[in-house]
């Protein structure tokens, strides 16, 4: 679970609350289910929250290669 | 009198030298009828042209003709402008011309639509080619002016709404006779290279020809070969450029390229928020339903003996309401405090919300956004997201309207 993308997260709460609202598990896979689907929701909003914006400039290298430096648009060439 | 006796070449030669010392001659505009217009193997591009009265023969060399930004055709009305001169070997004088424009409509409104025609034949526009964005970008190719108000725009609106995403810039000039090579460049090398997985291209407003770079030919090839999904964002909302029809999905303004770029990260916790509360509600629906069940049985004296059975489950059931229950109070109350938080730092950035003027997002069930009747069937399920909330929705019909 740790190194889930968020976008699979999502996807793995969606299919959680999907089984919990049919219905037609056992009662113990439910609840460990829910218990599943809390955690990520958790996790989900941790990332959310602790998001930080990051902003490069990619310049063609030497050898043609992506070389990413720091963004300022204040004195970038146009 | 002497009877001066000039070869050809000589007269030829003696009307040249009158023709091109004269000053009007040098530099002239003319207006006419385009016939029997030819393009030869050299590039050069000869013709005719006419009004009721006469004909003019003229020439446009290469160099001339590489700058025209339209298509020239036999009928069309135009202005030349040239220098009149002898051509000696064939006696004739003709018009040199170095530009032509359509008279009457602008030419770069006549190019728009011939290339926006040729374009639309080939399929470029078609829906079948535009791809899905992804629903939560990694990273987001930027391709536009390293200054300006558009690229501050892209990122402080991407910023407030979905900071997870990693924003890459690929500064390229986007007027001025280099800007399309240098727009068309950026998309291919961010293919190449595979940067990013969705690409934000345009500039702010100016006048069209300011906006004209994203009306070539070169920069709608590269946006239509791009594997990466493009967004197009150029000028104002009612500018229209070619790049808008060729790219995935066509923005208004580069603000609104961001928008439509990255969900927004309160609206996200809000659907956490109401997965997390289904997957509660679903949870105790279970559990009460369990109960009663259990209660009946237990209530039946035929069923009294297996009573350890019976106590143990509800004891199991007693337990599990209990965690359940325990799990919703800490979640609603640590959610409510942040929501509280979080709207209200994203309401002082006040970015423009696309839903809360009225429009909805529909999807699939597997989450993909529904851009065409064609991408549903009836019997389909979907769910419409609004601004406040979301519900889900049978296809009645999949009938274009």
């Amino acid at each position: 679970m740790e190194n889930m993308s968020f976008e699979q997260a999502v996807a793995r709460i969606e299919e959680i609350v999907r089984a919990l609202e049919k219905g037609d598990v056992p009662l113990d896979t439910a609840l460990s289910l829910f218990e599943e689907g809390t955690a990520l929701i958790k996790m989900c909003g941790k990332m959310l929250d602790e998001a930080e914006q990051k902003v490069v400039r990619l310049r063609k290298g030497a050898d043609g290669a992506p070389e990413e430096l720091p963004f300022d648009a204040e004195d970038a060439p146009c | 009198m002497d009877k001066t006796i000039l070869t050809v070449s000589e007269l030829n030669d003696y009307i040249k030298n009158l023709i091109d010392c004269d000053d009007m001659l040098a530099a002239v505009y003319v207006r006419g009828e385009l016939s029997n217009y030819k393009i030869y193997p050299s590039g050069h591009h000869y013709f005719t042209m006419k009004d009721a009265q006469g004909a003019l023969k003229c020439v446009m060399f290469r160099s001339s003709a590489s700058r025209l930004r339209f298509r020239p055709e036999n009928g069309m009305k135009v202005v030349a402008f040239g220098r009149v001169s002898v051509y000696p070997r064939d006696g004739v004088y003709q018009l040199y011309v170095s530009d032509l424009t359509v008279d009457g409509v602008g030419d770069l409104y006549i190019a728009f639509e011939q290339l926006k025609e040729k374009l639309l034949k080939e399929g470029l526009f078609d829906e079948r080619f535009k791809k899905p964005l992804p629903r939560f970008p990694k990273r987001i190719a930027v391709i536009t002016s390293g200054a300006g108000a558009a690229v501050r725009d892209i990122i402080r609106v991407l910023g407030a709404r979905w900071p997870m995403a990693k924003v890459i810039v690929l500064p390229v000039r986007v007027q001025g006779a280099e800007a399309p090579a240098e727009i068309a460049g950026a998309i291919a090398y961010a293919n190449r290279h595979k940067v990013a997985d969705l690409i934000i291209t345009g500039r702010g407003g100016g006048s069209i020809e300011d906006l004209w770079a994203f009306n070539e030919e070169i920069v709608a090839r590269a946006i239509f070969a791009s594997e990466i999904p493009v967004i197009s964002a150029v000028g104002h909302e009612p500018d229209v450029t070619i790049s808008d029809f060729v790219a995935d999905v066509r923005a208004a303004t580069p603000s609104n390229a961001a928008e439509i770029a990255v969900p927004d990260k309160v609206e996200m916790a809000e659907t956490l928020l109401s997965y997390e509360i289904r997957a509660v509600q679903a949870l105790r629906r279970e559990i009460t339903a369990r109960r009663r069940k259990l209660e009946d049985l237990a209530s039946r004296r035929v069923l009294v003996s297996p009573k350890n059975y019976l106590d143990d489950k509800r004891l199991l059931l007693d337990h599990a309401h209990a965690r359940m229950a325990a799990a919703a109070e800490r979640i609603l109350a640590a959610r409510k405090h942040r929501f509280a938080a979080q709207a209200a730092a994203l309401d002082a950035m006040s970015p423009l919300k696309v839903l809360g003027r009225g429009y909805a997002i529909a999807r699939r069930e597997d989450g993909t956004v529904i851009k065409s009747a064609a991408d549903v069937s009836p019997g389909d399920k979907i769910t419409v997201r609004l601004q406040k909330d979301a519900f889900s929705a049978t296809v009645s019909g999949a009938e274009p309207i």
